[in-house]
């Protein structure tokens, strides 16, 4: 939590802009490089990832952003045949450092998948497995709480709250994306993964979960890959462009969208491929 | 040349539009093929069907009637001077022998049913183990001498046969054992209600007889012995079958060893159970010293068979589970562990229990291990004496109990063998419902 303090005093002052920018500096990635089996999935990305500000990755499918999002709380390591190389830091901590537990790492960054994944539990039961297995909880009533705040956060708390008891699963597919970002929530992450979170969603609900991005943006630092162009220019303040592995370029949503400097990036989002 | 030849024939087909009124032959053809098909299916099931109905005919029709016993009620006087005359003789259960053919004799006489037969000969419409039942009556109610107590006798098993049908007159010329006199007797004291059928709770829980009395044999005890192998085989097979499967479905790591267990545990699938059976005499028995023909080394054994079907079931259900479910549990930070048992365990649950409850059927009704290991040669008489006794004292199951009527000359013992295949085929029944039931319960739970 000092970190955290240390961030929001940092942000505070407005004089130095570039000083901020460089204490602003949530994850650091240095030459990364992913190797599934024989093949190169990630070549050689840098990149800083700003805290409380939602990052998106762009780019054609197959590029690696997803891979590339699930070095960030090492979900790569469940996959038997993935190699990571290079620095990836969270706080300058190196997350890949022999000393970190993967387990107390993924406390700290949530993530949300693609497909609505609750578990086959009650919707109390969802948002309080998190904090009962990381005994951030003493009392039945804190837990409560937990449960009542996370489902408010997501947005979620007016249309669940008399059905607690009620299946996760029974949920509409918005409603069970907005639970599993809840879900993330209850655990107090600093920083939240979203992988195409909206791509089984339709668009009401998607604007939903986009609305909700945005409000949590002010506490979180989120990382969203994204396969649409326009959601990575509603949603993200900096958005990052994958192209075969490499990260091309990234910058500020607005210059991408606008003044992309590469024309693999030019190509791309003005539509001539991907 | 022939370009310009073919060009308008190629372009016809494409051209004309065909009426969809109109089946055109390709699709006859299909549709023909799929019809076919259908014949073909239900004939599969209508052979299946049949065979299904002719089995439980001939099971029903050939086991039912060992359900049913016929017994004599007397009523014997059971006096002090007799019965210590008795227990001085030296095969004692000849003058018990005596006593019941005078009361035989005397009740025949009241109810007008004449005959020229000597009471020795007239005694073989009762079962050779008559005496005996009256005279261990007769020790473990001591209380009762002095007065008058009624026995249902069993009949022997040719009168028990006459009148379930399967013993005919004809049949009787060349029996020594039961004349066609003693037939008419039979069907005179059938009038008067002394002689009855009624139904045969013996045969459920009494123990096998000897060659000569088939009326005496139950099933009872083997039945137990089923039991105690069942409870050695689910509380040794469950753990260390789900165990197993866990780490090597989540944890063990995809190499070359992994995949070498992972063949053998299939192969062992189909190792022939009388493989398992020579194992465990030379591994239980011959190499550990376990006791012959004891519940305890025949659960043992077919622990090592149940073992690769529930390791198999097991881990085909974990595999089901959608590997999102982990990630949800992994991506908020449960250990491989927590996510393993908070959330895919549960999830596999009626898999797993589909195929422990499964295995444990096949258990139950193998044969073929059971005969290496000395528990078909060996049949108990009489009920173990407490828990400790039940798994290690020699005994036999239900299978090997039936195999061994089976091999038996006489018919009443082959009823008895179609009998024992009912009672089987309840448990299994009554295990396959469990499943189904246990199954719908833990999916409603999801």
């Amino acid at each position: 939590m000092s970190s955290f303090s240390g961030l929001a005093r940092a942000t505070d002052p407005i004089d130095q802009n570039k000083a901020t920018a460089m204490e602003n500096v949530k994850i650091a990635a240095e030459k990364v490089q992913v190797f599934y089996g024989e093949t190169h999935a990630i070549k050689d990305v840098s990149i800083d990832i700003r805290a409380r500000t939602v990052t998106a990755f762009i780019g054609p499918s197959g590029c690696g952003k997803s891979t590339f999002l699930r070095c960030l709380n090492r979900m790569n390591d469940t996959i038997d045949i993935c190699r990571v190389e290079g620095r990836i830091a969270i706080d300058n901590e190196d997350i890949y450092d022999p000393k970190v537990d993967p387990v107390q790492l993924r406390a700290k960054v949530g993530m949300v998948f693609q497909k609505p994944n609750p578990f086959p539990k009650s919707i109390y039961d969802n948002i309080a497995y998190g904090p009962r297995i990381h005994g951030l909880v003493r009392r039945k009533s804190e837990l409560d709480d937990i449960v009542a705040s996370s489902l408010q956060k997501a947005g979620l708390w007016e249309e669940v709250k008399d059905r607690l008891d009620s299946p996760g699963t029974g949920l509409s597919g918005g409603q069970q994306q907005r639970l599993c970002i809840a879900r993330a929530i209850a655990v107090s992450p600093e920083v939240i993964l979203m992988d195409e979170p909206c791509s089984a969603l339709d668009p009401i609900a998607t604007a939903k979960v986009e609305e909700l991005i945005d409000e949590l943006r002010e506490n979180y630092t989120i990382v969203i890959v994204t396969h649409s162009m326009q959601q990575a220019a509603r949603v993200s303040q900096r958005t990052a462009f994958f192209h075969l592995g490499n990260l091309v370029e990234v910058g500020d949503t607005q210059d991408i969208f606008t003044n992309p400097v590469d024309k693999r990036t030019q190509d791309y989002i003005t539509g001539r491929f991907g | 040349m022939t370009d310009t030849s073919l060009a308008p024939a190629s372009s016809t087909p494409g051209s004309r539009s065909r009426s969809l009124l109109e089946l055109d032959p390709h699709t006859k053809k299909r549709n023909a093929a799929e019809a076919r098909f259908r014949v073909y299916g239900i004939v599969a099931i209508g052979i299946g069907l049949f065979f299904l109905v002719a089995l439980l005919y001939s099971i029903l029709s050939n086991g039912l009637t060992a359900f049913y016993q016929t017994s004599v009620t007397l009523e014997v006087p059971l006096v002090q001077t007799e019965i210590d005359a008795a227990e001085k003789s030296v095969v004692k259960t000849s003058k018990y022998r005596d006593m019941i053919a005078a009361v035989l004799v005397q009740k025949m006489e009241q109810a007008g049913v004449a005959t020229s037969m000597k009471s020795k000969e007239l005694l073989q419409i009762l079962s050779a183990g008559a005496p005996g039942t009256l005279r261990d009556h007769v020790l473990s109610h001591p209380e009762q001498i002095g007065t008058t107590a009624t026995f249902d006798f069993l009949a022997s098993s040719r009168v028990d046969g006459y009148l379930k049908g399967r013993v005919t007159r004809a049949a009787l010329a060349e029996d020594k054992n039961l004349s066609a006199a003693h037939l008419d007797i039979i069907d005179q004291l059938v009038e008067k209600g002394i002689v009855e059928k009624g139904f045969n709770w013996n045969f459920i829980f009494g123990s096998d007889a000897s060659d000569s009395r088939p009326e005496q044999a139950g099933i009872g005890v083997s039945m137990i012995g089923s039991l105690f192998m069942m409870l050695v085989v689910l509380v040794l097979s469950l753990p260390i079958g789900v165990a197993a499967s866990i780490y090597l479905e989540e944890f063990a790591p995809k190499n070359r060893w992994t995949d070498l267990i992972e063949v053998n545990i299939s192969n062992l699938a189909a190792v022939p159970s009388i493989v398992f059976g020579i194992l465990g005499l030379s591994a239980f028995i011959q190499f550990a010293h376990l006791p012959q023909s004891a519940p305890l080394v025949g659960g043992l054994v077919l622990t090592l068979m149940t073992l690769p079907t529930i390791i198999i079931s097991t881990r085909a259900s974990l595999k089901s589970v959608p590997p999102s479910i982990r990630d949800a549990a992994l991506g908020i930070g449960a250990s491989k562990m927590q996510s393993v048992f908070h959330h895919v365990l549960p999830l596999a649950m009626p898999g797993i229990l589909t195929g422990t409850i499964i295995g444990l059927a096949q258990a139950l009704g193998e044969t073929a291990p059971l005969l290496l290991i000395g528990m078909v040669g060996f049949i108990a008489s009489e009920f173990p004496d407490g828990v400790f006794d039940g798994f290690l004292a020699p005994n036999s199951a239900m299978p090997a109990q039936i195999y061994e009527w089976a091999k038996r000359a006489d018919p009443a013992f082959y009823e008895r063998a179609w009998g024992g295949i009912i009672i089987l085929l309840v448990f299994l029944m009554i295990m396959n419902i469990v499943a189904i039931i246990l199954r719908r319960r833990f999916e409603r739970r999801w």
